[in-house]
């Protein structure tokens, strides 16, 4: 017998605004001025925090943090497609995606400097706390997606962040394996950043793209420019219209660049050319989506400026916020270890606070 | 009042919180159809459906991640993991995720979770099907440990564990879930978590033990004690973590004598964390030194050898007159 093809696949690749600022209007969304200046204030604003917080690191008043310059598109243009009732699961280089679900920069500002009291998470909010165990927040996004469901909230869908590297975990693939098989109204986002620390998107996998992992679990997956924000948007909200319409998972690879370290503790000479750095710049998101405001006559200089004078006061605000948080509750950790009371919990407080008093008095 | 073994128990436990709180649903390999390979979640299926009682690809990391989502989300899933062997490719979920998003949200969100597990040795399994481990996750802060010795407290605690606000790792007795039977009402019946109970009191000796070890122990409390005419204390733990020190201490300080009998390896157990708590608030009150029986910290051994490695009624009776005799 000869052999026959059982099965194929086709993979998209979608961009709306190119590098050289042309926009392919079949596939502009229909988005309003006001929404579209919503859209790169938000970038605006995490590149500024991060800024700011690259230099309150490098002066000693933050501990090490995971910058997100380069990938704002990414993050923003998927943030802006969800609705409030939207879970949002991120792993922990997503700061613009939280700032506009409505978290604030204060929370980010005193987590990375090693309080408690920045990991405040009201769970109407919608957005799980940051993961560091890399990809393991994955099963959580599917299990949500299963509640809601299960709870008839038909309206709502769930959104999950990982990177690259994460793609080649356990849980990623048992994350969407089960996702497939549940038809989970949920959307993972790979931030494909080039880079998993030192190790290159070539040595984590062979695949050819990311996004063709999908094909393996049963449901569509598309690779888009992580540098255009339209284009993010626009594949993430067709992915939660399918979501919610109970069609099932997608998987969109957003092709972007970590244009900074992976922390502050990284060094990228240590394995990456200067040149492709400077190239990566060249692709940054934020002067390609400007030109695309400033050729629709609603951006000009003017507004940048005012833009950044009035992101600036709002950053500096919050660090003030985080500068003055003063003498914290040092016990606050027994707090929430269990949710009934626990007395050999309370045991172990009450003996570290009697040493903290001691080592107070005697200096 | 019927009389039914631990399996039996555990499946009338999951019935009657199903048909209270539409919310819990039971998850993992084979717990449909199939009932579980131990048959606890027999019938399950029929009556609830496929949406609350989920036949998870095979995938043990899965099933606890997608449980700690549905979590989250306010359902109550209770997921079986076929032995505790297998559970540890869970284990960065369990650690790293359900026993700290209490902690890591400020109370804002929380795992109430069960993760039942099969544990133990006794029934001529292939290996990584007879390990006790429970050290691993009562290590964890934010896990609570349950582990039952009977039926009625098997249907009772595992209850509780499906009500309690945290993650719960409910781990059974397996080479108990079908060796007796007891009478188990038909009401609801609970017991709270973190309490350990005193099976038999007395005042010559205490005893603690847990989950299968507590036949053999039990057996052997009999026969000394009738032997040396000794009145000896035996405790059931029931909950490693949090552990109920108050009542061994307390018993300890009425006894002065005390041994400690758990099917887990030696080193780093339960049985050191209790011998930890005896020292901290009763030492002066000893008038032996706390003895343990356990198993030794090898590999589980092939069935074919692991009844020479079980504790067994008479090697803990050994201990309880040596201790007795100091």
């Amino acid at each position: 017998m000869p052999l026959s093809e059982i099965a194929s696949f086709h993979l998209s690749y979608l961009q709306v605004i190119d590098e050289q600022g042309n926009v392919d209007q079949q596939l502009e969304p229909a988005l309003e001025p006001a929404q579209l200046v919503d859209l790169y204030r938000a970038m605006v604003l995490a590149r500024e925090s991060d800024q700011r917080m690259l230099n309150l690191q490098r002066q000693g008043r933050l501990g090490t943090f995971p910058p997100c310059i380069g990938q704002e598109a990414t993050v923003v243009g998927a943030a802006y497609a969800m609705r409030p009732a939207d879970w949002l699961v991120p792993a922990y280089r997503e700061l613009g995606a939280r700032l506009l679900r409505g978290e604030s920069l204060l929370n980010t500002l005193l987590y990375y400097n090693g309080y408690e009291e920045g990991s405040n998470y009201p769970i109407e909010r919608r957005i799980l706390p940051t993961q560091v165990i890399l990809g393991s927040q994955v099963p959580h996004a599917v299990g949500l997606a299963y509640a809601l469901r299960y709870r008839g909230e038909q309206e709502a869908a769930v959104v999950c962040f990982n990177g690259d590297g994460a793609t080649s975990q356990g849980d990623f693939h048992e994350a969407l394996n089960f996702a497939g098989v549940w038809r989970a109204p949920v959307v993972f986002i790979v931030q494909n950043n080039g880079w998993a620390i030192s190790v290159p998107r070539s040595t984590q996998s062979r695949s050819e793209t990311l996004a063709q992992k999908a094909v393996a679990y049963g449901f569509p997956g598309v690779q888009v420019d992580g540098n255009d924000v339209l284009a993010v948007y626009r594949a993430t909200s067709e992915a939660l219209d399918r979501a919610r319409a109970g069609e099932g998972p997608t998987l969109i690879e957003a092709v972007t660049y970590r244009l900074m370290m992976h922390t502050t503790a990284d060094d990228p000479k240590k394995y990456r050319a200067q040149q492709e750095e400077q190239e990566a710049w060249k692709r940054d998101p934020i002067p390609r989506f400007r030109g695309y405001l400033e050729r629709k006559g609603i951006w000009d200089e003017e507004q940048q400026q005012g833009l950044v004078a009035r992101l600036k006061r709002e950053i500096d605000d919050a660090v003030k916020r985080m500068e003055s948080i003063g003498r914290v509750k040092p016990d606050a950790p027994f707090d929430h270890v269990y949710g009934t009371p626990c007395e050999e919990v309370e045991a172990q407080r009450a003996a570290l606070l009697e040493d903290l008093e001691l080592e107070a008095r005697d200096g | 009042m019927a009389r039914l073994n631990m399996v039996q128990a555990i499946n009338l436990a999951l019935r009657q919180e199903m048909e209270r709180d539409p919310n819990v649903l039971v998850m993992g390999e084979d717990v449909g159809r199939d009932g579980g390979v131990f048959r606890v979640t027999d019938g399950l299926l029929d009556l609830y459906g496929p949406q609350r009682v989920i036949d998870t690809p095979l995938a043990e990391s899965a099933i606890v991640g997608t449980a700690i989502g549905m979590a989250v989300a306010g359902l109550r899933p209770v997921a079986e993991l076929q032995f505790s062997g297998f559970s540890y490719l869970a284990f960065p979920q369990l650690e790293g995720n359900a026993s700290r998003l209490r902690s890591r949200t400020q109370g804002q969100m929380t795992v109430p979770m069960v993760v039942r597990m099969p544990f133990g040795g006794g029934i001529r399994a292939l290996e990584h099907h007879s390990e006790s481990r429970e050290a691993l996750y009562a290590h964890t802060p934010g896990l609570k440990v349950v582990i039952p010795s009977g039926p009625r407290n098997a249907r009772a605690l595992l209850i509780a564990a499906i009500r309690d606000p945290d993650p719960v790792v409910f781990m059974e007795p397996k080479h108990s879930y079908r060796a007796f039977r007891e009478e188990v009402p038909d009401e609801e019946e609970t017991m709270p978590l973190g309490k350990a109970q005193v099976v038999q009191p007395g005042d010559d000796l205490t005893v603690v033990s847990w989950g299968a070890m507590m036949r053999p122990t039990l057996q052997a409390v009999e026969e000394v004690g009738k032997r040396r005419s000794a009145s000896i204390e035996l405790i059931d733990l029931l909950t490693i973590a949090p552990m109920d020190g108050r009542a061994i201490v307390e018993s300890v300080r009425k006894t002065g004598r005390c041994v400690v009998v758990q099917e887990a390896p030696r080193t780093l157990g339960p049985a050191a964390e209790i011998i930890a708590r005896i020292n901290d608030s009763a030492l002066l009150y000893l008038e032996a030194p706390v003895k343990r029986v356990t198993q030794p910290d090898v590999v589980p051994p092939y069935f074919a050898r692991e009844q020479l490695y079980m504790p067994s009624a008479a090697r803990v009776g050994r201990a309880l007159e040596q201790t007795l005799d100091f």
